[in-house]
C-alpha cells in the first residue's frame, strides 16, 4: 500500500522533471529542474520505419491523383464518400464491408444487368483447407461469392471443382493468382489475414 | 552551442524526410479509390484521354457476374481489347451506356476523365504495403 504511494509519488515527481526538462529545451528558460545532467539529445527513435504513412482514402475524383482534375467532368462524378454513404463501414480497401452490406441490403446489386428481379443462384458450402505452418485454417465462403459471382467465374478457370485438387499458396494469392485474381484488386485486401483465417486449425500440418 | 547545432542537424534531416515524404506521397496509385482501373491502351494515342473505371460505383448496381460472366470482361485491366468500335456496338461499356440502362455515349468526358500520362493498372492495395513494389503483376504477363 505505503509502497505503491511512495511509487506512485516517485513517479509523478520523475514525470514531472521530464516535463520540465523538455519544456526547457524549447523555451531555454531556466528551470530548478534542469539541475539534472543534461542527457545529449539521441535522434528520435521512429517505430515502424518502412511503414509507408497510411495515405488519405475515398478522395472526390479531382483529388485522387488518377483523375485530370481539370476536365469538367471531374465535378461531375460522384465523390466515394458521397456515393457510399450508408453502407456498413470497414477500415479497408473501399473502406465499406460489402458482405455486411450486401446482407443487410443497404446494397442490391442486379444479376442481370435490364432485370431488376433476377436473383442469384447461392450455393451455401464452405470449403476448409489447413495451411501449411501454423496459421489458423483458411474458410473459403461459397455463399458470400455466389451472391456476387456466377459459378463460371471461377471454376474451372481459377479453381479445380473439387476440395483439395488445388496448390493455394500466399505467394501466388500475393502475385495476384487464385485467391488474389480478386483479394486484393477488388475484393477485400490480403492485408485481412483473419477474414480467410477465421478458423481454428482442426488438424496438424500436412 | 553544441546541441543547437545538433538540433539543426535533426531539424534539416525533418526537412529533407519531409519533402522526400511529400514526394512519395504523391504516387497517385496510394491515393486512388480501391479498384479503380484505368485503361489506357489506345485513347492517350488517340488523343483522349485515359478512361477510368470505377469499381465501386458499378458493384453497388451490379454483381460482379454481369460484366465478368454476361460481357465478358476478362479479370485483368487492359484485357479486353476494348474500343470504341465495339462500344458503339453494344459490347462492353456500351451493353449499359447506351441512353437505356446509363447515359450513352456522348458524354465523352464521364469515362475518358484520366489524367494524362496515367498508364492502364488496377489500383488495389497489394502494391501499397511496407515498399512500394510493383506486386500487381499486370504489366506483361498476359495469360
Ligand atoms: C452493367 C452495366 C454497365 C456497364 C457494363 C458499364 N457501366 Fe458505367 N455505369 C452504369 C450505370 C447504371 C451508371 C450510372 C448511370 C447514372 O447515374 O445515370 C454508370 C456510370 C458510370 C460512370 C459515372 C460514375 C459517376 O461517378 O457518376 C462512369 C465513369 C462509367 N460508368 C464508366 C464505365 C466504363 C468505362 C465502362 C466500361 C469499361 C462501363 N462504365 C461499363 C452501368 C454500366
Ligand atoms: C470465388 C470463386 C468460386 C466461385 C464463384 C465458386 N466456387 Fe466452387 N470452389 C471454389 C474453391 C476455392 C473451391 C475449393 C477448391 C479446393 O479446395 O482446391 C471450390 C470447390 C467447389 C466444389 C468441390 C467441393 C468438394 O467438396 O469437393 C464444387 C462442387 C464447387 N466448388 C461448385 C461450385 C458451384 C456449383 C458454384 C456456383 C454456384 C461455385 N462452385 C462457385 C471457388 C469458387
Ligand atoms: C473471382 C473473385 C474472387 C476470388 C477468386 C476469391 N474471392 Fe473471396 N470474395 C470475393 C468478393 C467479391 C467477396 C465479397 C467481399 C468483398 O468484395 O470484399 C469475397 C469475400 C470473401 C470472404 C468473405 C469475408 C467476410 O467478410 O465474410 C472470404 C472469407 C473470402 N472471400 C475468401 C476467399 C478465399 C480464401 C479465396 C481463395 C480460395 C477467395 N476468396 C477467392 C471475390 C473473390
Ligand atoms: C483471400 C484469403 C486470404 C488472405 C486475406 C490471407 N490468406 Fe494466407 N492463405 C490463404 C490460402 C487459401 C492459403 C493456402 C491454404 C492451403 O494450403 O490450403 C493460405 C496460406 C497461408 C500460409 C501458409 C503458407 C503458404 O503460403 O501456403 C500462411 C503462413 C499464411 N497464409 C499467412 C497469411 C497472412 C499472414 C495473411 C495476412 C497478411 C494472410 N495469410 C492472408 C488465404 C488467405
Ligand atoms: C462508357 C465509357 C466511354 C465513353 C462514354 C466514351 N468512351 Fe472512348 N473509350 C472507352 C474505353 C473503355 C476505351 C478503351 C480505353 C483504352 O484501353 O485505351 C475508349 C477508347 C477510345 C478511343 C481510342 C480507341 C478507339 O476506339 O479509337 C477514342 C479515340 C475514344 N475512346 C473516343 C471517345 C469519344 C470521342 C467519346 C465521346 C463521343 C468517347 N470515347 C466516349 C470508354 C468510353
Ligand atoms: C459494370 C461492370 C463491372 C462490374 C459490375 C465489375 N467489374 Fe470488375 N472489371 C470491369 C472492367 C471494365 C474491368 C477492366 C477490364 C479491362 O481493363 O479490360 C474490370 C477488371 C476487374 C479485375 C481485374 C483487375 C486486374 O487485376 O487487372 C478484377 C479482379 C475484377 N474486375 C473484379 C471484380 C469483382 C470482384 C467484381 C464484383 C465485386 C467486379 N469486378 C465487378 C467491370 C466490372
Amino acid at each position: 500500500m505505503i509502497k505503491n504511494i511512495v511509487k506512485s509519488v516517485i513517479a509523478t515527481s520523475l514525470f514531472g522533471a521530464i516535463v520540465v526538462s523538455t519544456a526547457t529545451t524549447v523555451s531555454a528558460a531556466p528551470a530548478p529542474a534542469a539541475a539534472q545532467p543534461a542527457a545529449a539529445q539521441p535522434a528520435p527513435v521512429t517505430f515502424n520505419r518502412l511503414l509507408k504513412k497510411a495515405s488519405p482514402t475515398n478522395l472526390p475524383p479531382a483529388e485522387d491523383g488518377i483523375h485530370d482534375p481539370t476536365v469538367d467532368s471531374a465535378q461531375m462524378l460522384q465523390p466515394p464518400l458521397q456515393g457510399m454513404n450508408g453502407l456498413t463501414r470497414s477500415n479497408f480497401g473501399n473502406n465499406v464491408n460489402w458482405v455486411n452490406s450486401l446482407q443487410t441490403k443497404k446494397v442490391i446489386p442486379r444479376w442481370d444487368r435490364a432485370d431488376p428481379n433476377a436473383e442469384s443462384l447461392v450455393m451455401d458450402v464452405n470449403i476448409v483447407r489447413t495451411p501449411r505452418g501454423s496459421m489458423p485454417d483458411v474458410v473459403f465462403p461459397h455463399k458470400a461469392h455466389t451472391e456476387w459471382l456466377e459459378c463460371s467465374n471461377c471454376h474451372p478457370a481459377i479453381f479445380v471443382p473439387q476440395k483439395g485438387a488445388n496448390q493455394i499458396s500466399m505467394a501466388a494469392i500475393l502475385l495476384g493468382q487464385k485467391c488474389g485474381v480478386c483479394h486484393g484488386k477488388v475484393a477485400f485486401p490480403v492485408s485481412e489475414c483473419k477474414l480467410c483465417h477465421s478458423q481454428k486449425r482442426a488438424a496438424a500440418a500436412p | 552551442m553544441k546541441r543547437h547545432l545538433r538540433l539543426a542537424a535533426v531539424f534539416v534531416l525533418y526537412a529533407v524526410v519531409g519533402v522526400w515524404g511529400l514526394l512519395f506521397s504523391s504516387i497517385p496509385e496510394a491515393r486512388a479509390e480501391y479498384g479503380d482501373i484505368v485503361m489506357n491502351n489506345y485513347a492517350e494515342k488517340s488523343g483522349m484521354r485515359p478512361v477510368v473505371f470505377p469499381h465501386w460505383f458499378h458493384r453497388m448496381r451490379f454483381a460482379c457476374k454481369v460484366c465478368h460472366a454476361d460481357l465478358g470482361f476478362k479479370f485483368k485491366a487492359g484485357g479486353n481489347e476494348v474500343n470504341m468500335a465495339k462500344i458503339i456496338d453494344g459490347e462492353f461499356c456500351g451493353a449499359c451506356h447506351n441512353g437505356e440502362i446509363a447515359w450513352p455515349v456522348e458524354n465523352c468526358n464521364m469515362c475518358h476523365s484520366g489524367k494524362p500520362g496515367t498508364v492502364t493498372q488496377v489500383h488495389g492495395a497489394n502494391g501499397q504495403k511496407i515498399i512500394a513494389a510493383p506486386v500487381q503483376g499486370t504489366a506483361g504477363t498476359a495469360k
